[in-house]
């Protein structure tokens, strides 16, 4: 029966196929306030669950803080969702409609979700001003990349956020040659121009000075509203000083969740961090 | 204000890295291009044998086989140093280019053939066939000969590309199965059942659109559409390489997966890549076969494509010109090496790898462009 019920769908006069569909814009549906919508997710790497029955849920327009020990799943679980690593189970949606799972990496980028990596990615034999080209956020078809010429809108876009991360004097210059900082500052400008709904920021003040630091918690929070701001992050005053709402993951699964002050004060939290030494 | 600073993002933007460089080195590049074609030519009609300026035929056809070589470098060249995609099989779509124009050149023999049989060419009389089998017709057509010349290498080199690519083989894994597609061709051409001609492949050529290929004329003609075609594939490749796209194909030489996190589909950007440098390499072996006068499956063997690897590793990768002058350079070393010590020069050659692999990374080109910059340096 099988083979024939789908010949009958194919033959079937009012089938539309799929690829006869006009590709929408970008519609993302967030008429319940959530954005992304991560739940029951598993994934393990030979027996050893890096992430165990996750679930998360990012209102649109939040500033959010994921922390977590070592191996506690936070850059696994920003792999799946950007579309690296494919889970074992679970779902993960982006606004009510854009199922990730089924996605690439590049789809995934296209839809509005930017990543910042924990290692500074930047392209090191491009130039800062190149490697902000590359990121601008447009149509990234081949024939379209083949005939791109600098719009003025693009080139005031990049100036813009060139000025805002204090690197317009090192536009020239490769991005190989760049500080660590400056590298890092190179990467959130890549994430900017290219204009995400959602930003995934994987420990952002990593090898920052202080004035760097606060330079970054300033912008982050500037951010949240018109964006979505998911942050990770080990420095716990710079999660103080910008989170709302922190996650917290222990062995793959969401231990606890709140305001700062509930998570210090939460008996989990204590035990999972302090040890049971008490 | 705003009009300075965009001004001043724009003449950066032209001026990046080697940019400047490959400006300036491609203008010399295509000026000697033009001069030389055009000196040999009329050094060879104008000149009598035997003044001082003859430029006799042979050299005109040497010169033509460097050309298409120097093509089928610049090809790698595109996949190799740009993308950083180690190709040890283009080769392969040298000579399906070059068969494709044998076939056409073998049907042009007509009935002049050893067994004068006015339909089959020779080899197929020889096996007993009684009829021209059906991927030989049309080939006496000569747009549809050259058409085949593009779609042949061009429909496999995509198969085979979306298929590595789409699976994200990448690095020394892609470079074998290169090597295992020559090598598989190269088994499959030998076979006489084939009908491509077995291990004697197509030779015995007559004529290319009714002009004799022996005469002097039509070698000329050869070298002088050999060298326009190498002068405008290389306008062209470079500015595909100079746009945004350019830039994309280096930033995934350097780092792939950001690349796709940037949010472009990689793997459409290096079939693309793939497919562009393949036909550019079937062109090379279509007009090779004509000046040489013979295809045989022994342009598969996977030596060959390796050979052109260390050509273009010699000249300079990254560079278009770089590798037109590795191939030059290299070929004319081996015409004469070969003439004084045959058994000598696989050795020079592997030799040669080594020494520039150690000692000039990025080939002759780099080192003429780090002395110029030096001297830049000083005021």
């Amino acid at each position: 029966m099988q083979p024939f019920s789908h010949l009958r769908n194919f033959i079937n006069k009012d089938r539309v196929f799929d690829f006869l569909v006009p590709e929408k814009s970008i519609n993302i549906d967030t008429s319940h306030n959530v954005l992304l919508y991560v739940e029951g997710l598993t994934v393990s790497f030979d027996g050893f669950k890096a992430l165990n029955d996750l679930n998360l849920y990012i209102n649109d327009g939040e500033l959010r803080c994921l922390i977590g020990a070592n191996g506690a799943g936070k850059t696994t679980l920003m792999d799946v969702i950007t579309g690296k690593t494919r889970p074992n189970s679970g779902t993960a949606y982006f606004g009510q409609t854009h199922n990730l799972l089924t996605k690439t990496e590049a789809e995934i980028a296209n839809l509005g979700i930017g990543r910042k990596f924990q290692k500074p990615t930047v392209f090191e034999n491009h130039t800062v001003f190149e490697n902000l080209e590359l990121a601008l956020r447009m149509n990234k078809a081949i024939l379209t990349s083949i005939f791109y010429r600098m719009n003025s809108e693009h080139l005031d876009r990049i100036a813009e956020i060139l000025d805002l991360v204090n690197l317009k004097q090192h536009a020239r210059q490769m991005a190989g040659a760049l500080s660590h900082g400056q590298k890092q500052w190179l990467e959130i400008a890549m994430l900017l121009v290219s204009e995400p709904r959602l930003l995934l920021v994987d420990e952002p003040v990593a090898g920052m000075t202080p004035q760097e630091t606060e330079h970054t918690a300033e912008l982050l929070t500037s951010l949240a509203g018109e964006h979505t701001v998911v942050v990770v992050e080990h420095d716990m005053a710079f999660v103080r000083s910008i989170a709302k709402k922190v996650t917290v993951l222990h062995q793959g699964s969401v231990l606890a969740e709140g305001n700062m002050d509930d998570i210090q004060n939460n008996p989990n939290v204590i035990e999972v961090y302090l040890g049971e030494s008490h | 204000m705003a009009n300075a600073i965009n001004s001043s993002f724009l003449s950066m933007n032209n001026t990046t890295r080697e940019g400047m460089l490959s400006s300036r080195g491609g203008n010399v590049f295509l000026a000697l291009l033009v001069v030389v074609t055009l000196l040999a030519s009329v050094g060879n009609q104008l000149f009598p044998a035997g003044s001082a300026l003859h430029v006799d035929t042979y050299t005109i056809t040497l010169l033509g086989k460097y050309l298409s070589f120097a093509l089928l470098a610049m090809a790698v060249d595109i996949i190799w140093g740009y993308c950083g995609i180690l190709s040890l099989g283009h080769g392969a779509f040298f000579a399906l280019g070059g068969y494709a124009m044998g076939m056409y050149l073998m049907r042009q023999i007509g009935d002049r053939g050893v067994y004068g049989n006015p339909d089959l060419p020779d080899f197929m009389v020889f096996l007993n066939w009684s009829e021209l089998p059906w991927f030989w017709q049309g080939f006496d057509f000569f747009p549809f000969a050259m058409l085949m010349v593009l779609l042949i290498p061009g429909i496999l080199a995509f198969i085979f590309s979306w298929l590595a690519f789409r699976s994200r083989v990448t690095g020394v894994y892609f470079s074998i199965i290169t090597q295992a597609l020559t090598y598989a061709l190269m088994l499959a051409f030998f076979r006489n059942e084939m009908g491509f001609g077995g291990n004697n492949g197509l030779t015995d050529f007559k004529d290319i659109l009714g002009f004799d290929l022996q005469s002097d004329t039509t070698r000329i003609c050869l070298l002088l559409i050999t060298a326009a075609c190498l002068g405008v594939i290389y306008l062209l490749s470079q500015f595909i390489l100079s746009s945004k796209f350019g830039r994309v194909i280096e930033a995934i030489r350097d780092s792939e997966s950001r690349v796709r996190f940037v949010g472009f589909k990689t793997e459409n950007y290096k079939v693309w890549l793939f497919v562009y440098s393949a036909l550019i390499a079937a062109i090379a072996g279509a007009l090779y076969v004509p000046q040489v006068g013979i295809i045989n499956p022994g342009e598969f063997a996977p030596l060959n494509s390796i050979e052109v690897v260390v050509w273009v590793a010699v000249g300079g990768r990254g560079l278009l010109y770089g590798a037109v002058l590795g191939a030059l350079l290299v070929n004319f070393a081996k015409t004469h090496f070969t003439g004084i010590l045959p058994e000598a020069w696989l050795f020079a050659l592997g030799a040669l790898f080594v020494g520039v692999t150690i000692f000039l990374p990025r080939g002759i080109v780099g080192l003429l462009s780090s002395r110029n910059k030096s001297m830049e340096d000083k005021p």
